[in-house]
C-alpha cells in the first residue's frame, strides 16, 4: 500500500511539472542566496580577523558556500528533468538514474538541516575565539612601533568607536595594561616613576581610556583620565557617571552582532530547507506519476503519484534487507572462494 | 525640404515599432533609475540637515525626483503608442497627443541637463551654507541642558568621527570658541579664572579640541588639550605633528562628499538624456512613416519618414507665425467689437474708393 496516492491524468501531469520546474528555478536562486550568505560571513570573519588572533574557524562559512553551489547543481539539474519529463522520449534516459537522484537529495536536505542547526550552535566557539582575540588586542595596542603590530590601535580604536564599546568586559580593562608606548613617557619624571614602580610587572598603569572610548552623547567634554578621581574633574561622581564612557564591553558587543548575522543565516537556510524539501517531493511524485501509467503506450492514460511505493515500515525494512545482503554478500563470496579451494 | 528622410517599408516600420517598444521600455526603468537617484541624494541632504543653514541645494534632487516620476510616465505612454502604431484603428486616436508629447519629452531633457549644469553651479552655495551651519554647531556645542540645541555635540561628534575631519576650516576652530559648558567648569579655580579674563567675552577658551577630533591612524594616545604648549607633553612638538588630530575642515570634507555624489551621477544622468532623445527620435520617425502608410492606397506599402515636414528654418517660421496668431487672437478678442466697426469702415471706404473712380473714367 502505497504512502500518499494521488490520481493523475495527462492535464494533472503537465500541470504537476510545470509547477515543480517553476520552484526548481526559485530553488536555484535560493542556493545562491546561500552561496552569497557563506561569502558575506567569511568576508564578515576575515574582516575583524585581526581582533580574534587570526585564529576564527572559518568551517561554517566555507560549508554554506560549499551547500550553496551544490544545491544550485541539484536544483538545476532536477529543473532539466522535470522540463524534460512531458516527452517521454526525453524522459526515458532520466528514469533510471532518477531514483539514485532522488535519494541524493534526501540526503542533502539532512544535511542542509544540520547546517542550520550549526549556525546557531557556533555562537560557543567564537565567544571563546573573541575573548582571547581582543585581550591580544589590548595589549599590543602600544606597540605602533612593532613591524606586524602597528595597525593594532588603529584597528581597536576604529572598533570601540564603531561597535560603541570599550574594553574586553568594560572600560576597566584599559586600566589593568599599559596602553601609552614608551616612546611618549617622560623617565625622568616623578609620576612616570611613582606609576611604574607600583606594581611587580614595571608598567605604567593608569585609570585612564583612550579617547575611542568616549561616548558623544555625554553633555560633558569626555573625561579620559584620572577617571576614578572624583577630585580631578569639577561635578564629578565616577560611581554614577554613566554616560562618559560607553558602558559595554567590546565581546559583548561583537557577539552579538556575529551572533545577530547567524541567527538571520541560519534563519534562511532553514527556510530553504523547506522549499529543497517540498522540491523533492515533487519530483518523487512527477517520477511516481509516469512510471505508474495504467497504459504505457499511450501518453493520455491515468497513472498514480505516490510519495513511497510501500508504507513507511515496509520501506525501511526493505532498506535494512538490502543492506544486510549487501553486508553478506561481501562475506559470502569470500566463504564460497574458500569452500572452493578446500574442495579443490 | 523634409529634414533627414527616411523610406519605410512595412517590414521596417515593424522593426522600428518593436524596437522603439523596448527602447521606450529601457526608458522607464532610466525614468525610474533618476527617481532613485533623486531620494538617494535628497535622504543624504537632509541626514545633514543640522549642519546646513539653507535648503538651496535641494533643488537638484527635487527636480531629478520629479523628472524620473514624469519621465516613467510619458515614457510608459511612449510603449502603449507604439503598440497601437501597426494598428491603423487604434493609432489615430494618439495622433492628438503625440505633439504634446514632444514638448514634454523635450522639457524632461532640458531639465535633466539644467539638473547637470546645476549640480556644479550650486557649490559655491552649499560651501556657504555649510560655513554657516557648522559655526552655529561649534557655537552651540556647549549647550547640551538648552532644549533645541542639545544634540549639537552629539551630532558635531559623530559627523567629525564619521568625516575624520576637525573644526570649520581646521582643528583651530575650536580654539576661538568656549565649547565646554559653564556647568563642568569651576569658576573658583585660577586657571579658570585667567582665562576667562583673557578675552574680552568673558569666555572660556583653551587651545584644546574635542575627543571626536582625534585621529585613530596617530602612533600616540590623542593629545587634546594644550595643543600650542610643547612643553606640556614629552616628546611633542606642534608645529610638526600631523597625525594627532585631523588636519581636514569639516566644511571641506562634507562639500567633496556632495561633489563626488554629485559627480557620480553626472555620467548616469548624461546616458539618460541620450536614451531619451533617441526615444523622441524614433517616435517622431514612427508617427510620420505610420502617418504616412495610412495615406496611402495600400497601407502596407512603402512610405518616407521624416523629423520635420519642412526645413528647421521654415518650420521655425511657421511656428513662430502660429504663436504670434494665436497671441494676437487673445488680444482682439477682448476689443471685439470696436475693430469690427473699423474694420466695416475700412471695408466701406475701400468699396467707396473703388466705386469712385469709375464715374470720372
Amino acid at each position: 500500500m502505497a504512502l500518499m496516492v494521488v490520481k493523475f491524468d495527462l492535464k494533472k501531469r503537465v500541470k504537476l511539472a510545470q509547477t515543480v520546474w517553476f520552484m526548481y528555478w526559485f530553488a536555484v536562486l535560493a542556493g545562491i542566496l546561500v552561496l552569497s550568505m557563506g561569502l558575506f560571513f567569511k568576508i564578515e570573519l576575515r574582516k575583524r580577523s585581526e581582533l580574534m588572533d587570526n585564529n576564527e574557524s572559518h568551517f561554517l562559512p566555507n560549508l554554506l558556500i560549499l551547500m550553496g553551489l551544490i544545491a544550485c547543481g541539484i536544483n538545476a539539474f532536477g529543473g532539466k528533468v522535470c522540463y524534460d519529463s512531458l516527452d517521454p522520449v526525453k524522459f526515458a534516459k532520466w528514469k533510471p538514474m532518477l531514483k539514485y537522484f532522488l535519494v541524493f537529495c534526501v540526503c542533502f536536505n539532512g544535511l542542509l538541516l544540520l547546517t542550520s542547526l550549526l549556525c546557531f550552535l557556533m555562537r560557543i566557539p567564537l565567544q571563546f575565539t573573541l575573548a582571547e582575540g581582543i585581550k591580544n588586542g589590548m595589549k599590543y595596542y602600544k606597540d605602533t612601533d612593532t613591524p606586524g603590530r602597528c595597525y593594532m590601535k588603529r584597528t581597536l580604536d576604529l572598533m570601540q568607536m564603531e561597535f560603541r564599546c570599550c574594553g574586553n568586559d568594560n572600560f576597566r580593562d584599559w586600566f589593568e595594561i599599559q596602553w601609552v608606548s614608551n616612546r611618549y613617557l617622560d623617565f625622568s619624571s616623578k609620576e612616570v616613576k611613582d606609576r611604574i614602580g607600583s606594581n611587580v610587572d614595571g608598567q605604567y598603569l593608569m585609570d585612564g581610556v583612550p579617547f575611542s572610548c568616549c561616548n558623544p552623547t555625554s553633555p560633558r567634554p569626555c573625561i579620559q583620565y584620572q577617571m576614578t578621581n572624583n577630585s580631578a574633574h569639577y561635578s564629578y561622581d565616577h560611581y554614577t557617571e554613566e554616560l562618559n564612557v560607553w558602558k559595554k564591553g567590546c565581546r559583548d558587543a561583537l557577539l552579538s552582532y556575529y551572533g545577530g548575522i547567524m541567527n538571520t543565516i541560519g534563519a534562511l537556510v532553514v527556510l530553504v530547507t523547506m522549499l529543497e524539501v517540498a522540491v523533492t517531493v515533487g519530483l518523487q511524485y512527477v517520477n511516481s506519476s509516469l512510471s505508474t501509467l495504467v497504459n504505457p503506450e499511450e501518453v493520455e492514460s491515468e497513472s498514480e503519484g505516490y510519495l513511497l511505493e510501500k508504507t513507511v515500515k515496509e520501506t525501511f525494512t526493505d532498506i535494512m534487507a538490502k543492506m544486510k545482503a549487501m553486508g553478506k554478500g561481501g562475506k559470502v563470496e569470500e566463504g564460497g572462494e574458500e569452500a572452493v579451494a578446500t574442495v579443490s | 525640404m523634409v529634414l533627414l528622410k527616411m523610406k519605410f517599408n512595412q517590414q521596417r516600420r515593424v522593426r522600428l515599432a518593436q524596437g522603439l517598444w523596448l527602447l521606450s521600455w529601457l526608458a522607464v526603468m532610466c525614468g525610474a533609475f533618476i527617481f532613485c537617484l533623486g531620494v538617494y541624494l535628497k535622504t543624504e541632504l537632509l541626514r545633514r540637515d543640522e549642519v546646513m543653514e539653507n535648503t538651496e541645494i535641494h533643488v537638484v534632487p527635487n527636480i531629478l525626483m520629479m523628472v524620473g516620476l514624469a519621465s516613467i510616465g510619458t515614457n510608459w505612454v511612449a510603449t502603449r503608442v507604439c503598440q497601437d502604431s501597426l494598428d491603423a484603428s487604434r493609432f489615430p486616436r494618439w495622433k492628438v497627443l503625440l505633439l504634446a508629447w514632444f514638448v514634454v519629452a523635450a522639457l524632461l531633457c532640458c531639465l535633466l541637463l539644467a539638473v547637470v549644469v546645476l549640480s556644479y553651479a550650486l557649490q559655491g552655495r552649499l560651501e556657504e551654507s555649510l560655513k554657516v551651519g557648522l559655526r552655529n554647531g561649534i557655537r552651540f556645542y556647549k549647550d547640551t541642558d538648552v532644549p533645541g540645541r542639545c544634540f549639537q555635540k552629539e551630532t558635531f561628534d559623530r559627523l567629525q568621527m564619521e568625516f575624520r575631519c576637525c573644526g570649520n576650516n581646521n582643528f583651530k576652530d575650536w580654539f576661538e570658541v568656549q565649547w565646554v559648558s559653564g556647568r563642568f567648569l569651576d569658576y573658583t579655580a585660577q586657571e579658570v579664572k585667567d582665562r576667562i579674563r583673557s578675552n574680552v567675552d568673558g569666555r572660556y577658551l583653551l587651545d584644546g579640541v574635542p575627543f571626536s577630533c582625534c585621529n585613530p591612524a596617530s602612533p600616540r594616545p590623542c593629545l587634546q588639550y594644550h595643543l600650542t604648549d610643547n612643553r606640556a607633553h614629552f616628546n611633542y612638538d606642534y608645529l610638526s605633528e600631523d597625525l594627532n588630530l585631523y588636519s581636514r575642515g569639516c566644511r571641506q570634507a562634507l562639500t567633496d562628499y556632495y561633489m563626488g555624489l554629485m559627480n557620480s551621477t553626472g555620467p548616469g544622468v548624461l546616458s539618460v538624456i541620450l536614451i531619451q532623445v533617441s526615444v523622441i527620435l524614433s517616435l517622431r520617425y514612427l508617427q510620420t512613416a505610420v502617418e504616412g502608410a495610412m495615406a496611402l492606397e495600400n497601407p502596407e506599402g512603402d512610405s518616407e519618414g521624416y523629423i520635420l515636414e519642412k526645413g528647421v528654418k521654415e518650420t521655425f517660421e511657421e511656428v513662430k507665425v502660429k504663436v504670434l496668431t494665436m497671441i494676437k487672437l487673445a488680444q482682439v478678442d477682448p476689443e471685439g467689437v470696436p475693430d469690427e466697426a473699423e474694420a466695416e469702415k475700412a471695408a466701406d471706404t475701400a468699396t467707396e474708393k473703388a466705386a469712385s473712380p469709375t464715374p470720372a473714367s
